[in-house]
């Protein structure tokens, strides 16, 4: 199945599929492919059909808009009534929302048919999906590898043909790293742009939804549905609607690329750094030109992020306290056993350590040190990035050091598995878009990502760049063995 | 033992609920009352992925009070979380204000004490921050479990810091009472105290004259001024006490319990939790712009102190009378409502009859000024026939007590009614005293050998004699003309 949005939402004006075909054939396609995958945590065959019949109904009134009748899966993340909404978790294994997230319900407003809920690391959590309760993800293009994290449900749900489109979020990579790994395209827009609401929180500050599909011009239609200012959200931002995808035909003359000289140092791959030269040769050949650009504190991304994220994590998880909804231990003593023993049984490792790490960073005597410390690195990467984009009109590089590794090979190591978000987390410290597109294949045949990056709101020129690329390319257009 | 020797150090920290009609950051109303849990929405029940949106009404409401003390209303304040677990802390986080608060600075002027010893002492501010409310667990009626109410969560709250400028209990219960009377006046706080809108803690420390402050515990959730007053005097003396006995203050929590009138630790400093306070990235800053404060000065009321001192130039009332009316907005609305009937001129007796008969009748039945049986209208044609002569000043309570319970609808129908026009005529008089005099031969004696004393009793019974409708005046000339002549 090769299909995008676009060449669905095209057949289904033309009538040659209905909504509920075309959600029979895909549930048929993940019911053969998940018990593998694990793709996807939970389906629902009559919700699913429901949502088509309902998007069929406003074709047949004349009220279809472009994406009425597509399928999509979401992320686990999303509170989604008539849907559990368990992050991934044990915590939340028994929680279904009663309300629905804003990028829920302008899905569900746009007439996306929502084909199931897909497996996340938990609380988005990891880099390799590994963290999820309900099991690893495999990759599509090989089982023994992960997908990617924390979106790697979503991801592999692309990859593999069982979905056109999926949501994700983002707080340090965890939209671009499982598209890079699997093959797909996926965009976390400028924080800000796509409403909180209803999203699960991991680090408040960091967290932003978007979408992941094959193409460029898939992830415009579709931010064209997710985004939008949102009174729910105080970090919403109030700005006129745009439309995504403006930008897609504009031709690459003129167009400067930055190339930052740190994100091709020390720990990038071999197979890694071919394919993005390559994929930069091809930048240059549709007319953009290419500069060198520094991003000097970009080093310390990852250690900030690491401070940041679960500092806010901590906070953010004090809410499952096993008192009002989601997992209480059978048995207990007093309060504080209460809490101790839910929070023990009810979170996994990952989420432990990175509570733990969080209480710490902001504990009297090391918030200065760690959290104050990180903050202002954090501002510092901002301007970084603000003093290069005076160079250039956006910043292309890697977006992992490596191609998808094997499954267990870095889940004792927590280290070596943080340092793979490099690249990424540094984008959302400074709040700034960033994408990954598929630019190659690497070391056994596994998918390389490119990352793009653009100044605040230049998403429609990130994607219109990443179009006019995959017009040139074919990347995009592989697919796994099935 | 001598309380001499000591030094008493109080600052107060006050929580005032703010009388919004919704949540400081959700839509949920904030009615008291309603049955457990129904004024809690998804934010306030903190379920995954709901996030704060910050009530301007509640941030209104902190720029009046930050107007009213004549604080530094922050251009720019930031929501931090204070993190810690508790069944009816819905998050596991409260979002309150912790470097930089919304209202910094600012005073009040108290009055401390009554009559003679009355004085004037400004208390300073420290800061006022907005907060949210957790919600209430209830112990009782769950078969050994604990029952969770979280109406209350998210109820917007103001907490008012204060300088520890307070030397005496009676000086921080008169901060307490001005600061009540002034977040109703601005109308921020319904401040019922006894469905919490108003509650204090007191940090109180003792020392020796000149030397460094000493170790201070703080006295929790004090709901009402009598305890507060009692809660302090106890905690000072023990304080005392312990030290004079040789033993170290230690810095603790502790509460008031009112049945024994001492106050017991809650918990030391040992047990204080670290809150790891930080900035709340679900909101961003809170950005008040000038136009913002300028709105809200426009609607604010004419404040007391400002009040007080127009009514001392304009109407020469004393400094006790004018803050005395001053002390609540609805006392100095009921005086400027008769006083506007009844005229500048009368301005001193209707302070009087306002602080004197008519509080002390409402004292006594445990009533508001704003639904006083006797209205200001009326009060002020009392006042009016006081002035005029028709009446005389115990007639006037007659009338007064006429209006009260509704015998009439103004002085002149009373008066009218029950014929109680004071009488002015000589002739009228005369015969009075004559038959009192005849009715006395030994009061009559006695005047003449000197004792002025046995004149007042004749006056008064003269003026029994008249049912009090005489004018006093007149029977005092009348009557020493008689005896004299």
């Amino acid at each position: 199945m090769n299909e995008t949005v676009k060449s669905l939402s095209a057949r289904l004006a033309a009538g040659s599929v209905s909504a509920v075909e075309l959600a029979q054939d895909y549930l048929a396609r993940i019911r053969a492919a998940n018990p593998v995958l694990n793709a996807f945590v939970e389906l629902n065959e009559e919700r699913t059909l429901a949502d088509a019949r309902a998007a069929d109904a406003l074709r047949a009134e004349g009220r279809a808009g472009v994406l009425t009748g597509v399928p999509i899966a979401h992320k686990d993340i999303f509170c989604q009534t008539g849907w559990h909404a368990r992050c991934g978790s044990k915590m939340l294994e028994s929680f279904a929302a009663p309300y629905d997230a804003t990028l829920i319900a302008r899905s569900r407003d746009a007439g996306l048919v929502t084909l199931g809920r897909t497996n996340m690391d938990e609380f988005a959590m990891g880099s390799s999906n590994e963290s999820s309760h309900y099991g690893p993800v495999r990759n599509p293009w090989a089982h023994d590898a992960v997908p990617g994290g924390s979106s790697g449900g979503s991801a592999a749900a692309v990859a593999a043909g069982l979905a056109p489109a999926a949501s994700g979020t983002d707080t340090g990579g965890s939209i671009r790293q499982p598209a890079a790994f699997c093959g797909i395209t996926g965009i976390k827009p400028t924080y800000g742009i796509v409403s909180r609401w209803g999203m699960i929180a991991y680090a408040s500050s960091l967290d932003q939804g978007g979408p992941m599909a094959h193409t460029a011009e898939d992830c415009a239609l579709l931010l064209n549905a997710f985004a939008g200012f949102d009174e729910g959200d105080s970090t919403s931002l109030q700005r006129p609607a745009e439309d995504y995808t403006r930008s897609l035909a504009a031709p690459l003359a003129g167009l400067k690329i930055g190339v930052p000289k740190e994100f091709f140092g020390e720990g990038m791959s071999d197979d890694v750094r071919a394919a993005v030269n390559a994929a930069l040769a091809t930048f240059r050949t549709l007319g953009a030109s290419t500069v060198e650009v520094s991003l000097p504190r970009a080093g310390y991304a990852v250690p900030a992020y690491y401070v940041i994220a679960p500092a806010e994590a901590s906070s953010n998880l004090s809410r499952f306290d096993g008192v009002r909804y989601g997992y209480r231990a059978p048995e207990y003593g007093d309060l504080a056993d209460m809490y101790a023993k839910s929070r023990a049984q009810g979170f996994g490792e990952e989420v432990k350590r990175r509570i733990l790490i969080g209480t710490y960073v902001l504990s009297h005597g090391y918030y200065d040190a760690y959290y104050l410390q990180a903050q202002k690195v954090r501002r510092l990467i901002a301007d970084d990035y603000a003093a290069a984009f005076a160079q250039c009109d956006l910043i292309i590089g890697p977006t992992t050091p490596t191609v998808a590794y094997g499954l267990g090979e870095k889940t004792d190591d927590p280290l070596s598995m943080y340092l793979g978000d490099i690249y990424t987390t540094s984008v959302n410290l400074a709040g700034l878009p960033g994408m990954s597109i598929p630019c190659g294949f690497g070391a056994g045949g596994l998918p390389v990502g490119l990352q793009i990056v653009g100044n605040y709101f230049s998403e429609a020129r990130m994607l219109g760049a990443a179009h006019q690329f995959q017009q040139a390319t074919d990347w995009h257009l592989r697919r796994p063995k099935e | 033992m001598s309380r001499s020797n000591w030094e008493v150090v109080i600052g107060l920290e006050t929580h005032a609920q703010l009388n919004t009609a919704s949540k400081i950051f959700s839509g949920s109303s904030t009615a008291f009352g309603a049955a457990p849990n129904v004024q809690a929405s998804v934010v306030d029940l903190a379920l995954p992925g709901a996030l704060p949106v910050m009530n301007r009404a509640a941030v209104d409401r902190a720029i009046r009070f930050g107007l009213a003390i004549g604080a530094e209303v922050a251009p720019r304040s930031v929501f931090a979380r204070k993190n810690y677990f508790y069944p009816d802390l819905p998050k596991g986080y409260q979002i309150s204000q912790y470097e930089l608060p919304v209202v910094q600075g600012g005073a009040l002027t108290i009055r401390v004490g009554d009559g003679d010893k009355a004085y004037e002492k400004v208390v300073r501010l420290t800061r006022a921050h907005l907060e949210e409310d957790a919600g209430k667990s209830l112990h009782e009626d769950f078969h050994g479990m604990s029952g969770i109410d979280l109406n209350r969560a998210g109820t917007p709250l103001l907490e008012i810091v204060s300088e520890p400028d307070m030397t005496s209990s009676a000086e921080a219960v008169a901060y307490a009472r001005a600061l009540h009377a002034l977040v109703r006046w601005i109308d921020i706080c319904d401040g019922n105290m006894q469905e919490g809108s108003f509650r204090c803690d007191a940090n109180v420390s003792v020392r020796r004259p000149g030397e460094p402050l000493g170790t201070r515990r703080e006295i929790k959730n004090l709901n009402s001024f009598r305890f507060m007053q009692q809660a302090i005097d106890f905690e000072i003396q023990w304080q005392i006490e312990q030290i004079e006995d040789g033993h170290k203050i230690q810095q603790a929590t502790v509460l008031f319990d009112p049945d024994s009138g001492e106050t017991r630790m809650m918990r030391s400093k040992e047990d204080a939790h670290d809150y790891r306070y930080f900035p709340d990235p679900d909101l961003p800053p809170l950005v008040i712009a000038a136009d913002w404060v300028e709105q809200v000065r426009a609607s604010m009321p004419e404040l007391p102190v400002a009040l007080s001192a127009r009514l001392q130039a304009e109407c020469g009332l004393s400094p006790y009378d004018a803050n005395g009316l001053t002390a609540s907005r609805e006392m100095a609305q009921y005086y400027l409502d008769a006083l506007a009937v009844a005229g500048a001129a009368q301005a001193k007796p209707l302070a009087n009859w306002v602080m004197g008969e008519l509080a002390a009748r409402l004292n006594r039945e445990e009533r508001d000024i704003a639904d006083s049986p006797v209205s200001p209208v009326q009060l002020a044609g009392l006042v009016a026939r006081i002035a005029d002569n028709t009446i005389s000043n115990s007639i006037a309570k007659k009338v007064f007590e006429a209006l009260w319970s509704g015998e009439g609808q103004s002085a002149d129908a009373i008066i009218e009614a029950q014929g109680l026009k004071q009488v002015t005529d000589a002739s009228a008089i005369e015969p009075i005293i004559d038959e009192v005099l005849a009715a006395n031969p030994k009061s009559v004696e006695e005047f003449r050998a000197g004792k002025e004393k046995a004149f007042n009793a004749l006056v008064g019974q003269v003026m029994k004699a008249s049912k009090g409708k005489a004018s006093p005046a007149q029977v005092n000339e009348l009557l020493r003309r008689k005896l004299e002549g």
